[in-house]
């Protein structure tokens, strides 16, 4: 059912654009293949990125298609391909499958861009990809840390489900302090980004009595619950406070309690990708060659981390995922 | 000869349920002592609200198993009424709490809201309990498979109701059922846990209702010569169950002021059937004792926070548990039992063969 009125959706926004393009020849005709903005927080920001960087006042004519299936990705894209659109923008929902499908691409003249996923396949099959480096939101944020100039650091780290991304990247550059001698592992548990559990980590370690002063989460929804467990035990946390906290998403609630110094950092994982994909397409329409990729072909999005003392409301609303 | 057997054996056959939580438990406390002996001190300090408030480990396992708890009291008589297990208790506690966000978030949050929002999640989770309930009784599909479907797509309605990836409520009100009510030292979800469990003495006090289930779960057939309607005994313990999810989510919502549709309570199903198992309970139904149930709840909490105080890594916690569930599981098991009990009625014949003789009578 879903999947008929995807297809019906996707018909019917393709029909009005190909109205509109009779009446501006000029428009980019753009196929964006995503995942469905319901997946999670930082999915409904890049689904609403898209729409609003590819609008028809930047003169993109874009259809969008969303499904976590491959194979239903897949078969869009080839549709996409049909209805013979200039550009293919996709995150795909699996690695692999796609070569066939970026070969018609090619073979069309059709440029394709990958964002937030990486596909398995060789890079002379698409433009480029515009993807998250985790293990790089890691190094920012143990950086930031480092720079605290703490006389000890003895940290609570909190790791999302492990073997996911998000915790390989985030988990790596700590890992590293601990073996260079320069933190303390005061404990190292997974709460597979479940904001609980994470609370009753923090708990234990109070309970303890173990002294810590920092807490490194490694999203937003953990950090919150490891701040649930201080405030029940009276421990004070964020700026100039007994005990830092970071968590990483940057979620407007979240950068609210940097703003309030409840917390002292946020790292971004951005989900915005579309505005770096629109200025290669402008530069691919001018017949200019795309520059700054890497080997792989990719260009990793620049991720911020928000100090709680520098953060402002404007940060929050441009940078800030939900509500 | 059932019986004869059971009055012979070691403890009276009414409690003999309780023993392997009660071992599990006793096990973990001496462990625990043995490796720290402070664990199970019990402080009292003040919160940032500026209030006293207990602290300690001993604090910390009763106040998070309380969810845990409350399911595994609603999976008991799920199990005992129907002879299988409900898999989609996370995924409606999931939906409970997030009927309970949306009606916060439509309007300021007072108390009034709160009680509001608590009945109306406590409805659609008991209607979604009658829904399973009815797959069950009426259909006479499989409990598993019937709470499948709930268990499949429940988190996906959970994020339809709100939208957003973790809407936030915060309110004192909140933070007042979710942690401590000002001046109160002892966790609110600890209190909650026992009203719920003083509703559930009472019901079973002055209704038949624990009769019947264990009736219906022992013998379909005979509970309807005797003019017991099982398909509504069977509908009324999945209800119930709804109620307790209800509970269950909205204390989960308030502990952290926010719901995450994809990991409030996750897996939690597994581990309030394992409470109801380790509790002594037949997952096959018929009889049943909710505090075995309540025990073995309380013992798996003890050992996800042992695991944590002994910091044990991140990628072998499951393991380490899993082992300690099997010794449990196995310990628990009607061979063993039989082993053991046949065995320790030799130790005591031996020992005084009066005193057994008198009790074979």
């Amino acid at each position: 059912m879903k999947k008929l009125v995807g297809l019906l959706l996707t018909l019917a926004m393709v029909l009005t654009m190909s109205v509109a393009a009779f009446a501006d020849g000029e428009a980019i005709k753009v196929g964006v293949v995503n995942n469905p903005p319901s997946e999670s927080g930082y999915r409904e920001a890049n689904v609403n990125d898209f729409i609003n960087v590819f609008s028809e006042e930047n003169g993109y004519e874009a259809s969008f298609y969303y499904s976590i299936k491959n194979d239903e990705q897949l078969s869009a894209a080839r549709q996409f391909i049909t209805d013979g659109v200039d550009y293919l923008l996709i995150s795909a929902a699996e690695t692999t499958g796609w070569d066939s499908v970026l070969k018609d691409a090619q073979e069309a003249g059709i440029g394709v861009f990958l964002f937030d996923r990486m596909i398995e396949c060789d890079p002379e099959l698409f433009e480029a990809a515009v993807v998250s480096d985790m293990a790089q939101e890691g190094d920012t944020a143990v950086a930031w840390l480092l720079d605290q100039g703490l006389d000890e650091y003895n940290i609570i780290h909190i790791q999302g489900a492990m073997g996911s991304d998000a915790q390989l990247g985030r988990t790596g550059a700590l890992d590293a302090q601990f073996e260079a001698g320069t933190m303390n592992k005061v404990v190292q548990q997974t709460a597979t980004w479940d904001e609980a559990e994470a609370k009753k980590i923090v708990e234990a370690v109070i309970n303890s009595k173990e002294p810590f002063n920092v807490i490194y989460a490694e999203n937003d929804g953990m950090a919150k619950g490891a701040v649930a467990a201080l405030d029940e035990a009276g421990i004070t946390h964020g700026v100039d406070k007994d005990v830092i906290v970071m968590g990483f998403d940057c979620n407007k609630w979240a950068l609210r309690e940097l703003l309030a110094g409840n917390w002292n950092y946020d790292g971004q994982c951005s989900p915005f990708q579309a505005q770096v994909i629109s200025e290669m397409i402008q530069k691919l329409e001018a017949g200019e060659a795309i520059e700054g990729l890497n080997d792989a072909k990719q260009i990793i999005s620049v991720e911020k981390g928000f100090d709680a003392r520098e953060i402002t409301e404007e940060d929050i609303n441009t940078y800030g995922l939900g509500e | 000869m059932e019986k004869a057997k059971s009055k012979r054996s070691f403890v009276p056959a009414n409690y003999s349920q309780l023993l392997i939580p009660l071992i599990a438990i006793f096990l973990l406390v001496i462990f625990n002592l043995i490796r720290d002996p402070g664990f199970f001190s019990i402080g009292i300090a003040a919160n940032n609200n500026g209030y006293p408030v207990l602290q300690g480990n001993l604090v910390s396992i009763l106040n998070g198993a309380s969810e845990l708890v409350i399911l595994s009291m609603g999976m008991t008589l799920v199990t005992a009424a129907s002879g299988g297990q409900d898999i989609s208790v996370g995924a409606l506690a999931a939906i409970a709490g997030s009927v309970f966000v949306k009606v916060l978030k439509s309007g300021a949050i007072t108390g009034w809201s709160v009680i509001g929002g608590f009945i109306l999640c406590c409805i659609v989770a008991m209607i979604f309990g009658a829904f399973n309930g009815t797959l069950v009784a009426n259909f006479r599909i499989q409990p598993m498979i019937a709470t499948l479907i709930l268990f499949t797509c429940g988190r996906s309605v959970a994020y339809w109701i709100n939208g957003g990836a973790t809407p936030t409520v915060e309110s004192p009100i909140i933070t007042a059922i979710g942690s401590f009510i000002p001046g109160i030292p002892i966790p609110t979800p600890i209190l909650i846990v026992i009203v719920t469990g003083i509703i559930f003495a009472l019901i079973f006090r002055f209704t038949n209702l624990g009769l019947y289930v264990q009736t219906v779960g022992i013998n379909q057939g005979a509970a309807r010569l005797n003019g017991i309607n099982s398909v509504w005994i069977k509908l009324l313990a999945f209800i119930i169950l709804g109620a307790c999810c209800s509970i269950a989510g909205m204390i989960n919502v308030c502990r952290l002021s926010l719901i995450n549709h994809e990991t409030i309570l996750i897996n939690i199903e597994m581990d309030a059937i394992l409470a109801v198992a380790i509790g002594g309970n037949s997952l096959g139904g018929g009889k049943f004792r909710m505090v075995g149930s309540v025990l073995g709840a309380y013992a798996i909490q003890m050992l996800t926070i042992t695991l944590y105080a002994m910091k044990v890594p991140s990628t072998d916690v499951k393991a380490y548990k899993a082992i300690v569930i099997i010794i449990l599981v196995v310990l628990g098991s009607p061979v063993v039992k039989e082993a053991l009990s046949r065995f320790w009625n030799r130790l005591s014949r031996n020992r005084q063969p009066v005193r057994a003789g008198k009790g074979a009578e």
